[in-house]
């Protein structure tokens, strides 16, 4: 399981603004080639100072791919990236002031505490 | 030696800029009674008459990150700008430059070091609400220096509680031993009880009512010795997901001092968190 990893490909998307556009009209295609590029990238650090060592497990990258917040939470992806991340995806859909923020409560409401560990 | 001003403990609610300058129309039904709050509790810092101020907030994953997390650090630049892209995509918060303090930033980072804190340091820092929204709230004009003290109430592996407040005793000893005839102002925020990215998150009010009530308590009477008896990083876990933020205004209460009660202590039930608000004058109340 990689934690940092799912917490890595929300960060960087959440800031890029191409990202989160390319990534809410292509979810599958995004993850694939944030994988195969970007996942490596240590910030701050030159391209071919690269790690060698990062992939998604197969659950992971589908739920990244499905755009499955809930599955996020269950793995233990940071819920502050998740949110940030997932508000500027799909707020635009909802009318009413966070009406999707209160559905993304909902659908989290089977689980309890403790919460899924979010520990990296 | 430098005066300690004041010492000033707050929530920091990202949605008060928009709350407070949207127009008629737009403002939501509570920004009135928000807005006379912070404009009372704004007074509280005027009165003080700062010269400089150190602001203790937490970034959040913004400038650190992951791969480099440190658990207490001080900015020492002459300037930092603010507030990130999606704090402008999702608050409206303007971008903001803030005139830092350097030499008092040296004089926490040297005497940090030698008490017992391997405080980390950032020469090129851009800071986020966790310290725009009280510049915002408290000293709109931006006019005065700062020095930016962020902890990690974020990313576990976290410090203790005990070490948040004894972080606020030593920034407030070296304080008032820094060789400077200032007037210094600590200003830290925090949460209260508060779920973000949970089933909790966003309800009528706070997740946890009954924290909120006695953690106002706790800071408004200085009872650091009860708030640590029943804080713990894991106990913190269940008023909210994101509670872990009220380690920061333990830091603040270290500030403060034991026992220490608050000069002006208020609160305001917002729909998904508590606002809360305190100000001790440690050299007694500003004519």
């Amino acid at each position: 399981m990689s934690k940092y990893l799912l917490n890595k490909f929300l960060f960087t998307v959440d800031r890029d603004p191409d990202l989160v556009e390319r990534y809410r009209s292509a979810p599958g295609e995004t993850v694939a080639w944030w994988e195969s590029t970007m996942a490596g990238e240590i910030l701050g650090c030159h391209g071919g100072e690269a790690s060698t060592w990062l992939s998604f497990t197969d659950v992971e990258r589908d739920a990244l791919a499905a755009h499955d917040y809930v599955k996020l939470f269950e793995l233990g992806a940071h819920p502050f990236l998740t949110l940030t991340l997932f508000i500027a995806l799909f707020e635009r859909d909802y009318e009413e002031p966070l009406a999707f923020q209160k559905e993304y409560a909902a659908r989290l409401s089977h689980f309890s505490l403790p919460y899924p560990d979010i520990s990296t | 030696m430098a005066t300690l001003a004041a010492v000033i403990a707050s929530t920091h609610h990202p949605f008060y800029y928009k709350a407070s300058t949207a127009p008629p129309e737009e403002r939501p039904p509570f920004a009135d009674a928000w807005v006379a709050k912070i404009l009372a509790f704004r007074e509280t810092l005027t009165r003080a008459r700062a010269d400089v101020l150190v602001m203790v907030g937490s970034d959040h994953f913004h400038q650190l990150w992951l791969d480099n997390m440190p658990q207490f650090l001080v900015g020492k630049a002459p300037f930092y700008d603010a507030n990130w892209h999606n704090e402008e995509r999702e608050f409206g918060l303007p971008r903001m430059l803030l005139r830092g303090h350097e030499e008092l930033s040296s004089h926490i980072l040297r005497g940090g070091l030698d008490e017992g804190f391997d405080l980390a340091f950032s020469n090129e820092l851009r800071i986020d609400h966790s310290i725009t929204c009280p510049i915002i709230t408290l000293r709109p004009e931006a006019d005065l220096p700062i020095v930016p003290i962020y902890t990690n109430i974020f990313a576990p592996p976290l410090p203790r509680p005990g070490r948040f407040v004894e972080l606020g005793h030593s920034i407030r000893r070296l304080i008032e031993t820094w060789p400077s005839d200032l007037r210094v102002a600590v200003i830290g925020t925090g949460h209260l009880s508060l779920e973000l990215g949970g089933p909790r998150q966003f309800g009528p009010h706070g997740p946890d009512p009954e924290f909120d009530r006695k953690a106002v308590e706790w800071i408004a009477s200085g009872d650091i010795e009860r708030a640590l008896a029943e804080v713990t990083l894991d106990s913190l876990w269940t008023p909210g997901n994101a509670t872990h933020g009220f380690m920061d205004f333990m830091l603040m209460m270290g500030v403060a001092g034991e026992g220490a009660k608050a000069d002006y202590a208020d609160s305001l039930d917002l729909f998904h968190t508590m606002e809360a608000y305190f100000t001790w004058y440690p050299n007694g109340v500003p004519a």
